[in-house]
């Protein structure tokens, strides 16, 4: 397939490329740009980060590791080499981490530079979320974020604002749909549609955030690729009175802002999901889609009792989400069927999402449980409560909540309710997390859900040195 | 003076422009071809066929290596000879490399590595320390011993008594650039190697012995790796003998990098142990005898284990003077990665071993665990080695006295029989505990637990004390090249590898000095076996104190020479001609450097020359345990306060104050960087980082996606840091002191006070294991509040 997009400022026509080749293995081998570095090739470490613009002027930190070239079709890419300047002049956030001996070995730095790039051209001053998926060994972090801090207020160099405002007529106004080497990249839901229904067994890609382990871990040969980067109708957000309808390609990076307003806790979850670099690219649809046990998006989105819209051709269902999810691996969606999108019905928040794992920032949930209920006259009129890493599926707590329904909403009734965990989940043991410790520490998050309602605090980082 | 500023690192400006190349960044010639290894699938047994057909169809695969292909040795041991490049029929872990695919992409190798079929002959592996324990799987014949004093009577004749069980995590390196190399063959056989390595010599050795070569005709080059940690210290020998093999045989370039995955799958890690312990103490604290049986996993091959295990062993007193100690060192042979080096080299597991006896000593006896530190302390060196930098503003004040029984009267010694001359920690600690408000926050952590049922606080302020040689007195020793052009710029070269540490950097601020330049004048060099040779690795924290010497030995040849031909030419004494301020002054003559080196030029001076430098005053039997195995000691202190939830066992470093000797740093912005960032990386190998493998022995962390390594969120929330910053009083270069090791241990501070938060809960011993995962901390949390 043909792509072209914007290079440090140059434009750059591709014909005939592969279309799972990574931007990394292009940048690096392919072009000699050997800034950006590859540390862990599967999105966890950020030393292959880079700046990526849209045409519509917005600029993201993404892993160029599990970033396939045709995702960049219409953009533009800044890579270390073009965030310094043209004749050599340093970023502000360059000259502030020399300043602040920000680099040890200085494998992660161009990563960080690309990162902290971005945030400093968004205006972002929230460093620990912005950076929490740049992995460095060396320095401790400490002089990273003194030189995030030191570079805020520096102004943006105009080397770098001038990707916001790019348009290069073979860029930015586009071709066609350009299918070429088994790929197709649609421009809207209903010539995906088409697509997908024509080609059944073809792998759909949108963030590319897990199907880009497939090839670069698995070695997978993808077959029939479908990119869905450029259906721009996927990634609508309708909100009216009583729902908020997010399309299938809404990344977890804009769902967040939504969420803010109307369910906190699960925006709090959310800036924990992945890194700042995987919540670019990763869309809702995309983790609802592959069925993973341990995402985070559906346990919150099942205990706002969401539905699910999917799509095959011109036919349209839309289901409960918990139902989508039937057994480990396998969900209900027929061949050529895709996730449009899904629909959180609007209601008082009485959201609660508890994420558990290893490392607070950009780690797979051991435990991800997110409650639900409405309390009328101090008892518990209806529990939605949902669970991922306790199943082969996110699965709704059925036990407990019926433990809970019309109960008082009381110390007594936690303690019963809690016991009921071991009807609704028998989780595994893994690296993640014992049998044991999920099954107990699930039962707690009930008790937290409790606590936190009572007015205590129950959260570690809302405690201050 | 170029020495004692905060200059940034040298490559400061390259690392943030992406231009700082590192070997998988090199230009490639044409024609190179590319390595991956195919992974023995299971953990022991003997392979019975390889079918390798569909390996060699695969698309671009050139050729493919097994153990039968290989010319010369097939060994990549850095000590035994018991680690073969490719497996010779036996299978000795999961990851094991088997056979090596050579095609024309890095990713058309890994794609065909993939394509071997394996018949094996299965056998049950030896998987963890009790298996290896009850099959008597070891290395070396039995367990080593070091004893002063006698600790069993001791102990049964002490009034308190404690003992438990403690099982210490190993941790992955996790350097950010993993394992590559890139051999270029040159005319007539010879062969220059690229190797991300801490010890380019020893990868020329193991090069020259698979090419039955001389080591004459293997050069080995490394500018820079991206974090080493001990893991490329002899973790890259395989991937550079490889290569070489390989371009030998095509006549090609080849080049070899790890995959992520790979590297964490094949290359070893830092040891894990169980530390079984016995102490008795009188009622306030002072340990009157102690006993430690240390289980040490070292995986397959023997690799630097045996060093590893006994420098644990010479960090079991960490701060303490101990009159009866028995230290007991099982060395288990497992079916797992070959356990390496890492940042500290076994001191730190030896150190949090006595740790956790102090922890639990002041549990048991409800003292203040700082109080039972310190009444176990050696005494201070009198008057204090340590001078009186801190937290604040300099100030002499601080020198604490040594306790009256002790002070001057006789000698205090390690339990392998070292004085201990240098001690400053009464003094550190004090200044620490009083900056960072140790015994004030004591009392409002007590007070908020009270009133947190769910939430607990904890702080812990833990000492350091590690002491700077290698242990295999040889291998303190480094050689130097120092070259002064006519225009008088600099060219130094020497042993040291960098790595991150700066060691690049301090290195040319002592060479600037020496001639009176600033350290723009030096240009750094590439560490390669062409120009010093017979290295000894980066490690044991030993670059700057070794190699700095050396330069500043180079560096002084020439200037002695310079200064004596312009002494005669001035008709003064060459001790008078001084070189400062980018000046050289001879009698009334005042020369800038240029014009004085290109006047000696001129005279036929040479301005080239050799530095060489051995390490004093060492004298050490392993075997006995008795000796001065360590120039000297460097200190460090630290103050760490934590959160846990008792819901979860979350956990979070809310708080660390760290108080570092670095000697008379001779760049105080690299030590701190490099305390900084070794406390991190302590704290995470206690608290997060978690190694698991499963029943079969298959790795099953060996991506960042499953094993955390501390993320930027993890720092202290609040994180101050300081040098002591006094002089060394052994003659080191300019008195300062080696950083790279020591602060890792300033993490063990993280999990103490996370022992303390978890002893809150309840009136049990928490007997906190490593790493206190969340999972650890809750069920240590439960066990309290059960009172087991």
């Amino acid at each position: 397939m043909d792509i072209s997009f914007l290079l440090n400022g140059d434009s750059v026509v591709l014909r005939d490329i592969s279309p799972t080749t990574t931007a990394l293995d292009w940048l690096r081998e392919t072009r000699g740009l050997t800034a950006t570095k590859e540390g862990c090739n599967e999105g966890d470490c950020g030393a292959c980060t880079v700046m990526v613009t849209d045409p519509d002027g917005t600029s993201r930190a993404l892993n160029a590791c599990i970033l396939f070239l045709p995702q960049l079709d219409g953009r533009a890419l800044r890579t270390v080499e073009g965030i310094t300047g043209p004749d050599g002049a340093l970023h502000p956030v360059q000259q502030a981490m020399i300043a602040h001996h920000g680099s040890q070995c200085g494998f992660c730095t161009p990563g960080f530079i690309a990162a902290m790039a971005v945030s400093h051209l968004n205006g972002e001053t929230d460093h620990d979320t912005a950076l929490a998926g740049n992995l460095c060994r060396c320095t401790g972090y400490a002089p990273i974020i003194r030189a995030a801090k030191a570079a805020e207020d520096a102004p943006v160099p105009d080397w770098i604002s001038a990707d916001r405002s790019f348009f290069l007529p073979e860029i930015s106004a586009g071709g066609d749909e350009r299918p070429a080497s088994g790929t197709l990249q649609p421009r809207n839901a209903d010539a995906l549609a088409t697509a997908y229904l024509a080609n059944p067994e073809a792998t759909l890609v949108a963030g590319a955030t897990d199907v880009g382990l497939w090839v670069t871990k698995q070695m997978r040969d993808l077959g029939q690729v479908i990119f869905l980067n450029r259906c721009e109708d996927l990634a609508r957000i309708e909100q009216s009175e009583d729902a908020l309808t997010i399309g299938a390609g809404v990344t977890i990076a804009k769902l967040i802002p939504l969420m803010d307003g109307s369910h906190p806790s699960f925006a709090a979850m959310l800036r924990r999901y992945g890194s700042a670099q995987v919540r670019a690219a990763a869309t809702i649809g995309g983790n609802i889609a592959n069925g993973s046990p341990i995402g985070d998006g559906p346990p919150a989105l099942i205990a706002l009792g969401a539905t699910l819209h999917l799509r095959q051709g011109d036919t349209r269902r839309s289901l409960p989400l918990e139902d989508f999810f039937l057994d480990y691996g396998k969900q209900d969606r027929r061949p050529g069927e895709f996730v449009e999108s899904v629909t959180i019905p609007r209601q008082p928040d009485r959201l609660r999402c508890y994420k558990l794992s290893k490392r607070f920032d950009q780690d797979i949930s051991a435990v991800c449980g997110c409650f639900n209920f409405t309390v009328e006259n101090g008892r518990v009129s209806a529990a939605r409560i949902a669970f991922g890493g306790m199943a082969g599926t996110p699965k709704r707590a059925a036990a407990v909540e019926a433990a809970l329904t019309g109960q008082p909403w009381d110390e007594a009734t936690v303690a019963k309710a809690m016991e009921a965990f071991a009807q609704d989940y028998t989780p595994l043991s893994d690296m993640r997390a014992s049998a044991r410790y999920r099954l107990e520490t699930a039962a707690n998050m009930l008790r937290r859900y409790y606590l936190e309602d009572q007015g205590h605090t129950t959260a570690i980082m809302e405690v201050q040195p | 003076m170029s020495v004692a500023k905060p200059l940034p690192h040298d490559a400061a400006r390259l690392h943030v422009t992406g231009q700082a190349r590192y070997v998988d960044d090199m230009p490639l010639p044409a024609n190179t071809l590319h390595l991956a290894f195919g992974l023995s699938t299971i953990a022991r047994g003997r392979i019975l066929a390889m079918d390798l057909a569909a390996v060699r169809a695969a698309p671009g695969v050139v050729t493919v290596l097994t153990a039968q292909d290989l010319p010369f040795a097939n060994d990549v041991s850095p000590s035994a000879h018991d680690e073969p490049l490719l497996a010779t029929g036996a299978v000795h872990y999961a990851g094991q490399p088997l056979f090596a695919v050579v095609a024309v992409s890095h990713l058309a190798a890994r794609q065909a590595a993939r394509l071997g079929r394996i018949d094996y002959a299965e056998e049950t592996p030896i998987l963890t320390i009790e298996e290896a324990m009850a099959a008597n799987s070891r290395f070396e014949d039995g367990p080593r011993i070091y004893a002063k004093g006698d600790a069993s009577a001791a102990i049964a004749a002490a009034p308190h008594r404690v003992e438990g069980r403690f099982e210490i995590g190993g941790q992955e390196h996790f350097y950010l650039e993993g394992q590559a190399a890139l051999a270029l063959p040159q005319e007539g056989g010879d062969m220059v190697v690229h190797s991300s390595t801490q010890h380019p010599t020893e990868v020329q050795h193991k090069v020259a012995e698979a090419l039955g070569v001389p080591m004459h005709a293997v050069r080995v080059e490394i500018r820079r790796m991206g974090g080493g940690f001990g893991g490329k210290e002899s973790q890259g020998n395989a991937l550079a003998v490889a290569c070489a093999v390989a371009a030998l045989q095509t006549g090609r370039p080849c080049k070899m990098r790890y995959d992520r995955d790979d590297d964490m799958v094949i290359t070893g890690k830092r040891h894990d142990f169980r530390i079984d312990y016995v102490a008795g103490f009188d009622g306030q604290g002072r340990l009157l005898g102690v006993d430690f049986v240390h289980y040490t996993r070292c995986g397959w091959a023997q690799d630097l284990s045996l060093p590893v295990a006994d420098r644990a062993m010479l960090h079991a007193d960490n701060a303490y003077l101990l009159e009866h100690a028995r230290i007991e060192s099982h060395r288990l042979k497992t079916n797992t990665q070959s356990a390496t080096a890492f940042r500290g080299f076994g001191g730190p597991q030896g150190m949090v071993g006595i740790e956790r006896v102090m922890d639990h000593i002041a549990h048991h006896l409800g003292r203040d665990p700082l109080a039972v530190r310190q009444v176990n302390y050696y005494a201070d060196a009198v008057p204090p080695a340590g001078g009186a930098g801190g937290l604040s503003a300099p100030s002499v004040e601080m020198r604490s006295t040594p306790p009256e029984d002790i002070a001057g009267k006789k000698k205090q010694t390690t339990p392998y029989g070292m004085e201990v001359e240098d001690f400053i920690l009464h003094a550190m600690t004090d200044k620490l505990a009083k900056a960072a408000g140790y015994h004030r926050r004591r009392q409002a952590v007590a007070e908020w637990n009270a009133a947190n049922p769910v939430l607990k606080r904890g702080l812990a302020l833990t000492p350091v004390k590690f002491g700077i040689s290698f242990t295999l007195t040889h291998l303190n020793q480094a050689g130097a090249l120092v070259h002064v052009y006519q225009d008088g710029s600099i060219h130094l070269n020497h042993g040291g590898t960098e790595m991150g540490q700066g060691l690049f950097q301090k290195v040319a601020q002592v060479a600037a000095a020496r001639f009176g330049l600033d350290v723009s004048a030096v240009k750094i060099t590439a560490t390669d076996t062409g120009k010093v040779p017979n290295t000894s690795a980066t490690a044991a924290s030993s670059g700057t104190d070794l190699n700095g010497m050396a330069v500043k030995a180079a560096c002084d040849t020439i200037r002695n020479r310079m200064a004596a031909h312009l002494a005669q030419l001035h008709q003064c004494a060459p001790d008078d001609v001084r070189f400062a301020a980018g000046k050289v002054c001879a009698g009334e003559a005042r020369y800038s450097f240029a014009e004085a080196a290109q006047m000696a030029y001129a005279a036929r001076v040479g301005l080239s020359a050799t530095g060489f430098y051995a390490t004093p005053k060492l004298e050490w039997d392993r075997i006995k345990g008795q000796g001065r195995p360590f120039f000297y000691f460097a200190y460090g202190a630290a103050l760490t306060e934590v959160v846990i939830d008792t819901l979860t066992g979350e956990n979070r470093i809310l708080r660390a104050d760290l108080l570092h000797d670095a000697g008379a740093s001779l760049n105080p912005a690299l030590d701190i960087g490099q305390i900084e960032g070794g406390y991190v990386q302590g704290a995470g190998w206690l608290t997060m980082e978690e190694l698991v493998w499963d029943k079969a022995g298959h790795l099953k962390t060996h991506a960042p996606s499953t094993y955390k390594i501390p993320a930027i969120s993890d720092r202290p929330a609040v994180f101050n840091v300081a040098l002591w910053d006094g002089d060394n009083r052994e003659e080191t270069i300019y008195r300062s002191k080696a950083v790279g090791e020591p602060p890792l241990m300033l993490g063990i501070s993280a999990l103490m006070a996370l022992s303390d938060a978890v002893a809150a809960c309840g009136p049990s011993y928490p007997a906190l294991d490593a790493p206190a995962t969340p999972e650890r901390i809750l069920a240590a949390v439960n066990r309290v509040r059960d009172g087991v």
